[in-house]
């Protein structure tokens, strides 16, 4: 379930502390920046990184651990597993991109019909709201591919329309906060009409933080998406995608634990950076 | 000035006013539970007809088991799925208030008899997991509130990892190192207790890392409070100022995400039950979603739906008692 957490204020850089600013705030973001960057130049030009074919299949070399030679290991079909996590960035990238803008979309749409909506269609998004929270997270996309059927395109859906309830609260609470602001107040005490209040003074500072929030979702789609690729839901094997990868080293968890190791490293580092650069951008929007 | 007279006139009316209050709560929370069971029944009933594919063979087994005409035919009739849409919704909601959730399509058994089986393993293990995770959470914050700025940033950072990390990485992580490599706890969790070690603690720490973060931002500002340095200057230790003070501000905002803790126990609860072979209410809506088996869907959602409208009603319970200033309101 998504909670998107508060966005923190950046703590003023007073000069004594300058040292400390930089080891505490600025050291995780080069990281985390540089990680993405990584994962970026991975799933744009993985040929690049890691030149070998992801799919290629070398029985006798099976389950090897990490070497020189393959430095993530090999799966059960000897398969090198360090270019497939490469060539599955794209995948993992795409889906968690995705799922993303599905459910900020979907989030704007019911964030923004409550919100500046008389009270009658307000009562009626947030009721729908309370009962897509009744079944939350995991449980909702679960019940989508119910419906809709395994493979990666319903696990895109079902994770973006699973995250829309916690966007569409976001947005609606914003943008009534907006709305009874005294900056509001004095627009309307200068005659502008209905309109033109929504559309120049609410809804451009209400939104503002939109592209934090993707920002930090993108790290919990791609977690989400993952998990259900591994509950078997998701991408088929042998496709080079993370959460596929994981679903296939789960049989091998006792003899070949980097199968399942590498590939969850990647799905964490890859969230872990996310986070970290979108909350930067919510510093960096504060100031 | 007028809100210490508001409470004290709620004060005379206290034995009245209370017993009222918690009526109209409980009153109100009822009829929330309705609408959410209500809507959430209604919302997979029309899904399943917006989509494609046959209910009929689905419950033959899927589009991959050859039936005959007549097999659907006569399934259809079974089922009622022959009766216009109408009907069948109102059937479908005059039998979900007898209570009757229908037959499973692919266990071939009620779906309340397997809700009744699979749901104790998961309550048992989210509530030792919930239990566990204030535990952690709590401890940490004792611990760091009492030390020095490295442990603070330490716990922080332990915070902000467990929280990001997933369910199937930790356990598979857990597994690992405590099943494969010391060979300490079972890697699959049997019945006895020493198997539910690995499970809890795999569902714990992620929740326990979310509650830690916000009950340490809590803390802090409990602890920047002028009553703080009001008990401090009684003779208050620092000891007795945690636990006696500052703990029930901490606590405050994790009580209020109950309902976010839920979803991620709930959620957790599937990836776990199905990494360590447990049976349990997670594993048995997989299964169910793998094989498209719609009653037990449907089924699992109302339930999950159900406790997740008891938990956040508990939490808020909770709040008042540990708060009692908002009660006026």
């Amino acid at each position: 379930m998504t909670i998107l957490p508060e966005l923190p204020v950046l703590p003023a850089a007073a000069p004594t502390r300058a040292a400390e600013w930089r080891s505490r705030v600025m050291a995780p973001r080069v990281v985390a920046g540089a990680v993405l960057l990584g994962v970026l130049a991975a799933a744009v030009a993985p040929g690049l990184l890691a030149p070998g074919d992801p799919l290629a299949v070398h029985p006798v070399d099976a389950f090897s651990a990490p070497s020189l030679a393959h430095p993530f290991g090999t799966d059960d079909s000897g398969r090198d597993l360090y270019t497939r996590v490469v060539h599955g960035a794209s995948a993992s990238l795409l889906i968690g991109v995705a799922a993303t803008l599905i459910g900020t979309l979907l989030g704007l749409v019911l964030g923004i019909a409550a919100g500046v909506g008389t009270r009658l269609t307000d009562a009626a998004v947030s009721r729908v709201l309370e009962v897509l929270f009744a079944l939350p997270g995991l449980l909702l996309a679960l019940v989508i591919i119910a419906f809709a059927g395994p493979g990666p395109i319903p696990a895109t859906l079902a994770v973006g329309l699973a995250t829309a309830p916690g966007y569409a609260r976001i947005f609606r609470t914003r943008i009534r906060a907006v709305r009874s602001s005294e900056m509001v107040e004095a627009a309307r005490v200068l005659g502008r009409g209905p309109l033109t209040l929504l559309v120049r003074h609410v809804l451009p500072n209400a939104l503002a933080p939109v592209v934090v929030l993707a920002t930090l979702g993108v790290g919990q789609a791609i977690v989400w998406a993952s998990s259900l690729s591994y509950l078997g839901l998701g991408s088929p094997p042998p496709a080079p995608e993370w959460g596929a990868m994981l679903e296939a080293g789960r049989t091998y968890l006792q003899i070949a634990p980097w199968m399942t190791v590498f590939p969850g490293l990647a799905i964490v580092a890859t969230a872990a950076a996310t986070t970290v650069v979108g909350r930067a951008f919510a510093g960096a929007g504060r100031r | 000035m007028g809100a210490t007279l508001k409470s004290a006139a709620l004060k005379d009316a206290a034995p009245n006013g209370a017993a009222l209050n918690l009526v109209r709560f409980i009153a109100g929370r009822v009829l929330g539970a309705l609408f959410v069971l209500w809507a959430v029944a209604t919302l997979i009933f029309f899904a399943i007809r917006l989509v494609p594919g046959d209910p009929a063979e689905a419950i033959l087994g899927g589009p991959g088991s050859q039936a005959s005409q007549e097999a659907l035919d006569l399934v259809r009739r079974q089922y009622g799925l022959d009766q216009p849409l109408l009907v069948q919704y109102l059937d479908q909601l005059g039998r979900l208030a007898r209570g009757d959730l229908g037959t499973s399509y692919s266990l071939k058994q009620s779906v309340s008899s397997v809700l009744a089986a699979q749901v104790p393993p998961t309550l048992l293990l989210a509530s030792l997991s919930l239990v566990a995770a204030w535990i952690l959470a709590v401890g940490v914050a004792w611990w760091s509130a009492g030390s020095g700025r490295v442990a603070r940033a330490v716990s922080s950072g332990l915070e902000v990892v467990a929280s990001a990390v997933p369910h199937f990485l930790l356990g598979s992580v857990l597994i690992v190192v405590f099943a494969t490599g010391l060979g300490l706890l079972p890697p699959v969790s049997t019945g006895t207790p020493i198997g539910l070690v690995l499970p809890v603690v795999t569902l714990a720490v992620p929740v326990a890392g979310f509650l830690g973060q916000v009950t340490r931002d809590s803390l802090l500002d409990a602890a920047a409070a002028p009553f703080a340095l009001t008990a401090t200057a009684r003779g208050e230790g620092p000891s007795g100022l945690f636990w006696r003070h500052l703990l029930r501000h901490a606590a405050l905002p994790g009580l209020a995400l109950s309902g976010w803790a839920f979803g991620s126990l709930l959620s957790g609860a599937i990836v776990v039950e199905s990494l360590f072979a447990r049976p349990g209410l997670g594993r048995t809506l997989l299964d169910a979603v793998t094989l498209r088996d719609i009653p037990l869907v449907t089924g699992v959602a109302l339930v999950s739906a159900l406790a997740y409208v008891v938990v956040v009603a508990l939490g808020d319970l909770a709040e008042k008692a540990v708060d009692p200033r908002g009660q006026s309101a």
